[in-house]
């Protein structure tokens, strides 16, 4: 009886869920046989990465008006992008700006990739945003049609000239693609800037071989100075040294390999990189708890004298260029290149380059007040940027400005006299295998973690 | 009353409109999530039934188990401390401070109310090591010992964790418990004083009994709740150093969102889910006992 009367109870629960399951199984078919679309998509555009370009992102030919206002989506601990953009705004691009007024958003940095993978996700990408920090994350998005390929579109508008080569073949080569689908509102290199005072105090000589380095931060360790300051909690400013120094040792092109299965992160010669960092961890040259070091508390310590060495990228150059941040003063700021690793394959003069998070525009609603913006930015951002933060872009300069400060020379310089150029550690690696990387690189700069044990964890992420 | 309950219809009215929400908020998400364990990919790249892969790759994930490891070691360790930390506070309110308990309850209930990540954000400077020293290495250097990284080795952050979790939370439970405790009828302790029970035996024999049924409901709202942990964890340590204090709830979002794949996502969160209600169910099947009997 009793059973009877459960039966009787749960059998039409059992059916409304048995309903439910067969009709979102249904849903899913869909899903599939949209995914079978993508699929198809991705496939024809891997193939049109060596041949055209995917059908999707290519600026749409009978484009609308396009959208009332031209929105902006980006980091909130960038503030360059979106303030340069005010000012065309205000000036260079106030006719692009009365015919769709600039809407800025921003979200924190830290969780980047998950927000623009919900926006994309719901086909709600902002005219222009940064892009996505994991490469591989853009490539999603390029195989699904939803960014515009910026090299057609620049052809369109006739401005292809004003993108420097070196800057367009680095964001080629970032995202595996013949063409252009983010514009380098930066041009970086990285390296090495260290406090002039502490160095020439202490017998220094900027560094130009890895075993300079360990000596000139053994030495600097004695005389009580903290020799590297790195935002552990960040963990990349500590895995680039695992990558500069792979492509020193190993040739620039030795992270490529792992990428494309011809090697793994667990051979010993890769294994030696991320050993040699986790012995200046274990020396304590990173200070107390590198872990808890975030990137502003990094930067303000090195402005204010709290480390020798800080390997960071160029676009730092405006935070030293600001008097207000830097108290140990500009000049007191100097650059030496990641240092060449004795009979490496690679050489010093080859420097470690991005294009910062540059910026990518969607496909969807692309019309005419989008094409005014876009063309406003690529004649414009780059003299603005410069001119107003010293940020040295991918964009072709028409007037340099007279006074430009000595680091942002000092960059330039090193740009123009590059004898190659590779991308960062995480560059070719899974969303996992840089999540991985960077969330271990606090364990590497705090000594907890060894350089086999960090390259095993990497390898397993990379291979999902 | 019967007759209202009595007619279909107004029980239908009566339910149709939380049953709505509840089928809407509730159980369509999660047969939208475990319909979504059988596909592999995401809303850009779209989906692909792959049948059970998610489950296989589940089993043989050690980061996941590890993830487990240290969601059941978490939600064990804190249920135990917080509830009975609040038990002992709340029989601290009833038989010692009495009536001058007010002042006490609210101070140690306090923290209850404050946002998650201002107590992150405290207890990250209480325990700094560097780039300045927190009051709690400043401690230890003055009793002569140098400082400790606290957020760099995997056992150190773990107790953090659960001290700053314990801080929020036991003045909840003290109050919780300490409703059950003042629904004691007084005449029955009493009673028991008079046949010579005092202070440990007083406890065992009367008053653990006879609240029991709001120790139940501690112990479920507290291992269910820790079994979730998420927000803590993300403010205070972002599950590191390296993923040693990974719980599943953050594994399950960075599978998601990070890494975009939905339907392995979707795995560890069915599994969470079944998790929860595995323990829920035990905790009841154990307590089923009268432990009066003996």
């Amino acid at each position: 009886m009793t059973n009877n009367l459960h039966r009787g109870r749960f059998g039409p629960v059992v059916a409304i869920v048995s309903v439910g399951v067969l009709v979102l199984g249904a849903c899913g078919d869909d899903s599939d046989d949209s995914s079978s679309a993508g699929d198809s998509t991705s496939a024809e555009s891997t193939t049109a990465a060596n041949a055209t370009t995917p059908a999707d992102s290519a600026p749409p030919a009978d484009a609308g008006s396009g959208p009332d206002t031209f929105s902006y989506f980006g980091q909130t601990q960038n503030t360059t992008i979106v303030g340069t953009l005010e000012t065309l705004a205000a000036n260079e691009c106030a006719t692009a700006n009365a015919a769709a007024p600039l809407k800025a958003d921003a979200t924190d940095g830290a969780t980047w990739d998950q927000q623009l993978q919900l926006v994309a996700g719901q086909g709600a990408l902002s005219n222009m945003s940064m892009a996505a920090g994991t490469p591989s994350l853009m490539k999603e998005f390029i195989d699904a049609g939803l960014v515009l390929n910026i090299s057609d579109a620049l052809e369109e508008l006739g401005v292809a000239d004003k993108i420097l080569p070196s800057a367009a073949s680095t964001i080629k080569s970032l995202y595996d693609n013949e063409d252009m689908y983010a514009l380098p509102t930066e041009l970086n290199i990285e390296g090495f800037w260290y406090n002039k005072q502490m160095l020439t105090d202490n017998g220094i000589e900027p560094p130009a071989t890895w075993d300079d380095l360990v000596a000139a931060a053994a030495t600097l360790d004695a005389a009580g100075i903290q020799p590297f300051v790195a935002a552990g909690q960040d963990g990349w400013p500590v895995t680039r040294l695992v990558g500069d120094y792979i492509a020193r040792s190993l040739g620039p092109d030795a992270l490529q390999k792992v990428a494309d299965g011809q090697a793994k992160l667990t051979d010993p010669e890769y294994v030696a990189a991320a050993d040699e960092v986790a012995k200046l961890g274990d020396a304590g040259y990173f200070g107390d708890a590198p872990g808890s070091i975030d990137y502003n508390t990094a930067m303000n310590q090195f402005l204010t004298g709290g480390g020798a060495f800080f390997y960071m990228g160029s676009w730092a150059v405006s935070n030293f260029n600001d008097l207000e941040q830097n108290k140990i003063g500009v000049d007191n700021v100097g650059f030496a290149p990641f240092p060449a690793v004795d009979g490496g394959a690679g050489s010093i003069d080859q420097v470690p380059a991005n294009a910062g998070i540059p910026v990518m525009f969607t496909t969807n609603n692309y019309g005419e007040t989008t094409k005014q913006w876009l063309k406003c930015v690529v004649e414009n951002y780059g003299d603005t940027v410069l001119s107003e933060s010293g940020v040295v872009t991918g964009f072709a300069i028409d007037s340099p400005p007279a006074d430009l400060s000595p680091l942002t020379k000092t960059v330039q310089d090193t740009i123009n006299n590059a004898g190659g150029s590779f991308l960062w550690f995480e560059a070719a690696f899974t969303p996992e295998g840089t999540t991985v990387s960077q969330t271990n690189g606090g364990g590497l700069a705090s000594g907890a973690l060894g350089g086999q044990e960090f390259m095993e964890l990497v390898q397993k992420a990379n291979e999902g | 009353m019967h007759t209202v309950l009595g007619n279909k219809r107004a029980v239908v009215t009566l339910l149709a409109p939380a049953l709505l929400v509840y089928t809407a908020v509730m159980l369509v998400p999660i047969l939208w999530s475990t319909a979504y364990t059988f596909y592999d990919g995401n809303a850009i790249r779209g989906f692909k039934f792959v049948g059970l892969a998610n489950y296989r790759e589940f089993f043989g994930d050690q980061i996941a188990w590890d993830a487990v490891w240290f969601t059941v070691k978490y939600a064990l360790v804190l249920t135990v401390l917080q509830v009975g930390a609040g038990f002992g506070l709340a029989l601290l309110y009833v038989f010692v401070l009495r009536r001058a308990s007010g002042v006490i309850r609210t101070i140690v209930f306090f923290p209850v109310v404050l946002p998650t990540v201002a107590v992150a954000l405290l207890f990250r400077r209480l325990f700094e090591a560097a780039p300045s020293t927190g009051p709690v290495n400043a401690v230890l250097n003055w009793l002569g010992t140098g400082s400790i990284d606290w957020f760099g080795q995997p056992g150190r952050s773990f107790w953090v964790i659960i001290l700053m979790d314990l801080w929020r939370s036991m003045g909840f439970y003290a109050v919780l418990l300490y409703a059950g405790l003042v629904d004691i009828p007084e005449e029955l302790i009493e009673a028991a004083r008079l046949d010579g029970a005092g202070g440990w035996r007083l406890v065992r024999h009367i008053v653990l009994p006879l609240s029991l049924p709001i120790l139940l409901s501690s112990l479920i709202f507290s291992i269910n709740g820790t079994l979730k942990v998420f927000d803590t964890v993300v403010a205070l340590t972002n599950g590191g150093p390296g993923s040693t204090t990974t719980p599943m709830t953050l594994y399950m979002f960075r599978t998601s969102f990070t890494y975009g794949e939905y339907g392995y996502g979707s795995t560890v969160a069915l599994m969470l889910t079944t998790m929860c209600l595995l323990v829920t169910l035990m905790i009841f099947r154990s307590t089923r006992r009268d432990i009066t009997r003996g």
